[in-house]
Formats: structure tokens, C-alpha cells, sequence
């Protein structure tokens, strides 16, 4: 069965790179620019992943986090955070807060991202 | 009361930090040592005064004057040090807050470009233009890689660099580097061979600080090594510390050159011949975050024949 991804990112040209690359290794894109729009589509969807990236719009990254694990219908979902925040008090709160895995965008490949996912999603 | 109390009461660390500078550097701290040889200049004054001038009048209008000057000596010197600190700090924070801003479009071409060459393969691209897409890309990454060495250098001069400290196995560290750039290792034709002592103890350490120091020395041994050259890594232990070396038959350092090495953008004659790539910053990184881990970064090389860098790592 084909695997649902919701990417929240606010850089529509990064979205767009990452969208169309996973949907040609043959997963079902979602996007969200923002981080209300994110929370709204993780809850009608229930996809099998979600892409975070921190700074967004509305509600930012670590408050999307927080309420996806808050709330029991999206609490399973596996998040990964992208982000080019990488202090470490910033990796120790998305931790904390309950996400799989911290990627800093700048220092991964496409091809990176893709293999977290895999791993993430046992394939 | 002792030095250390009358310094933390003064709050000198937390001055001194505020710039990222050493004490020895500090505006604060020497307007301390300052004062004190006021105080020594003062009484100096006053003793000779009373020995060759009878007036006690005159003595103390002398040291009155005398302490004056030099107190609006220290004022200045120190007022001048504060600003030139001031300076450094807001040139390290603009660098650290350019470098935050780069990373957002540099991520978009990033993976714009690379989205394109793995389409390459399905969908029809002229050989011609896929070879610029490459270059593209290629410049790409070097940007990003710049803008992290920059990230880094700010983050070290502002005294922000991340630390976890935990118990590091440098054999272990190594080895991961060396596998991690098998890739490169492979397209410059170059071998490492590492070589340890059995039963090296664990040192405590920020493990990404230290993957980071070695990966530039190792990365400067690779790109600068001759073809089919071979780098040869060794990690022993001397009495109370640790002694890790990666020697390399490249191109060496002339001599003129060798005084400034480890200084921010320098970059050797014969390596801007050899390789047009490279920040100038990786040695810079190397030895600073050496010396934050208590250690020492030395090198000794000749042109044509190779260098040798080493460290030395306390125990503890």
C-alpha cells in the first residue's frame, strides 16, 4: 500500500523539491505551508509520516509537534523535524517533545532524507 | 577572601565571556590589573616622594597627580579594549545571523539541483546540460559548506559552540571518519591506514566537536595528498594523555607559509595551485576546538614531501 507523507514547510521551492522526489519514489505527498494548514491535514489525513520543518507560519514547528503528540489521533504518527536551526537546546526540545529524528537541511541529501524515512517507516 | 572570589564577585567571567575572549583579553580584567599597579605605582611614588621631598604637602599633591594621569591612562586603554571587543562580538554575531539567513536559499537549490540529476535518469537530459547542472550543484554544496565552516568559526569565537561531554573512544571516532569518507578516499585515489594502541582509554569529550577536528585534518591529508597517496593515522597513549597523528605524503606547507596555517581564510600557495577549493578555515576550526578540549594542535611538513599534524589530548 502507498505510504502518506505530510511535509509542513514553509519554503514552497524546498516543499516542492522534497514533494516531488518522494512522490517519484512512490509515496502520496501532502503539503501544508504553514503550521495551522500542517495540524489540520495531519488530523484528516493521518498519514503514515509527517516532515516538520520549525519556523513556520501561524503555529510554529515545535507547537505543531507538541499538539500532534498531544492529541490522540495523530500521537503515533512518526515525526521528523527538518529544520537549519541545529543549536543543541533546540534538538534536545524536539526531542523531548517526541520526534523520531533531527535533520539540518543544508547538511543532507535528498537521498539522506529518503533513507531516514525508510528506516522510520521499517522498509 | 581569594582571587577567585574577588573575580566572581566582580563578575569578570561573566564579562569576559560575554566577548568570547580569554582573560587575558578581557577589558574588564585588565582594567583590574591595571588599578592594582596604580595602587603599587602610587605607594612607589609616595615612598620615594618622602625620601627626597621634605614637603608632605607636595608628596601627596605629586601622587595625587601621578595616579590621576595614569588612572585616565588605564580608563582609556580599557575604554578602547571594550570597544574593540565590542566590535569582534557584533562582527562574529552579523557572520553567525548572514550565515542563517544563506542556509534557507542554499537548501533550496540544494535540493532543487538535486532533485533534477536523480530525474536525469528517467527523464531526457542532454549530456551538455547535465554537466552544468553538475557544476551547479557542485558549487552548491561548497557554498553550504562554507557557510557552515563560517557558522562554526562565529559559534567558536563567540564562545556558543555546542558541548555535550561524554566518555569518546578516539579509535572508535576514527574509524567512523575514515569510513564515512571512503568515498573520498576512493575518488582521490588515496589509502588511510590506522593504526592504535590496544586498550586506549576513553577521554571525556564532546564527540562531535572532536569528529569535526579530525575530519578537517583528515580532509586537508586527502585533498592534498599526490595520486595513489597514502595517509597514515596513529593513536597512541603517553602518560597521561593521548597522542593522535595523521601524516601524509601531499604536497606539503612551504616554510614561509607554515606561521600562518591555522589563521582564519589562509590558504598555502602550492595548495591554491593544487586544489582552487577550501574555506581556509578548516585548520582554523581544527586548532581551536583542540584547545577548547584541553589539548595542543602542532604539524611539522615539507614542501613535496608531505606533513604530519598531531594532537595531544589530556586523559583525565
Amino acid at each position: 500500500m502507498t505510504k502518506k507523507i505530510l511535509i509542513i514547510e514553509d519554503e514552497s521551492a524546498l516543499q516542492k523539491a522534497l514533494g516531488d522526489f518522494l512522490g517519484e519514489k512512490g509515496y502520496e505527498i501532502t503539503s501544508a505551508l504553514d503550521g495551522e494548514l500542517g495540524l489540520a491535514l495531519a488530523k484528516e489525513k493521518s498519514p503514515d509520516l509527517i516532515l516538520l520543518d520549525l519556523i513556520l507560519p501561524k503555529i510554529n514547528g515545535f507547537d505543531v509537534l507538541k499538539q500532534l503528540k498531544e492529541d490522540d489521533k495523530t500521537k503515533a504518527i512518526p515525526v521528523i523535524v527538518l529544520t537549519n536551526l541545529e543549536e543543541m537546546s533546540d534538538v534536545d526540545k524536539v526531542i523531548g517533545l517526541g520526534a523520531t529524528t533531527y535533520l539540518v537541511k543544508t547538511e543532507y541529501k535528498l537521498e539522506d532524507v529518503l533513507d531516514k524515512i525508510k528506516q522510520t517507516l521499517n522498509e | 577572601m581569594t582571587f577567585k572570589e574577588i573575580s566572581e564577585q566582580l563578575n569578570l567571567n561573566k564579562q569576559c565571556k560575554k566577548y568570547g575572549l580569554s582573560l587575558w583579553q578581557c577589558p574588564q580584567f585588565l582594567f583590574l590589573i591595571m588599578g592594582i599597579i596604580i595602587i603599587f605605582s602610587s605607594l612607589t611614588i609616595y615612598a620615594i616622594g618622602t625620601k627626597y621631598i621634605e614637603d608632605p604637602y607636595l608628596v601627596a599633591l605629586t601622587v595625587v597627580f601621578i595616579t590621576l594621569i595614569l588612572f585616565i591612562i588605564a580608563v582609556t586603554i580599557s575604554k578602547n579594549f571594550e570597544r574593540l571587543a565590542e566590535t569582534n562580538k557584533m562582527k562574529s554575531e552579523f557572520v553567525s545571523i548572514v550565515s542563517h539567513q544563506l542556509r534557507a536559499p542554499l537548501s533550496n537549490l540544494k535540493w532543487a539541483l538535486e532533485f533534477i540529476v536523480s530525474s536525469s535518469k528517467t527523464e531526457k537530459i542532454s549530456e551538455k546540460r547535465l554537466e552544468y547542472i553538475n557544476i551547479l550543484k557542485e558549487n552548491t554544496d561548497r557554498m553550504s559548506e562554507l557557510v557552515s565552516d563560517l557558522l562554526i568559526v562565529s559559534r567558536i569565537e563567540q564562545g556558543r559552540l555546542p558541548t555535550r561531554t561524554e566518555k569518546v573512544s578516539l579509535k572508535e571516532v576514527a574509524q567512523k571518519i575514515i569510513k564515512e569518507l571512503e568515498i573520498f578516499t576512493k575518488a582521490s585515489n588515496v589509502t588511510i591506514s590506522l593504526k592504535a594502541d590496544a586498550n586506549l582509554p576513553k577521554i571525556p569529550l564532546d564527540v562531535s566537536q572532536i569528529k569535526l577536528a579530525i575530519e578537517n585534518i583528515l580532509d586537508n591529508a586527502i585533498r592534498y595528498s599526490i595520486k595513489n597517496g597514502k595517509i597514515n593515522v596513529k593513536i597512541n597513549k603517553k602518560d597521561n594523555y593521548l597522542y593522535f597523528e595523521i601524516k601524509d605524503g601531499g604536497v606539503g606547507i612551504p616554510l614561509s607559509d607554515q606561521k600562518y596555517i591555522f589563521q582564519k581564510f589562509f590558504r598555502s600557495g602550492n595548495a591554491l595551485r593544487h586544489k582552487t577549493e577550501g574555506s581556509g578555515l578548516g585548520l582554523y576550526i581544527a586548532k581551536s576546538i583542540i584547545k577548547k578540549l584541553g589539548g595542543k594542535l602542532k604539524f611539522k611538513s615539507e614542501e613535496g614531501k608531505g606533513s604530519t599534524f598531531w594532537f595531544i589530548l589530556p586523559i583525565k
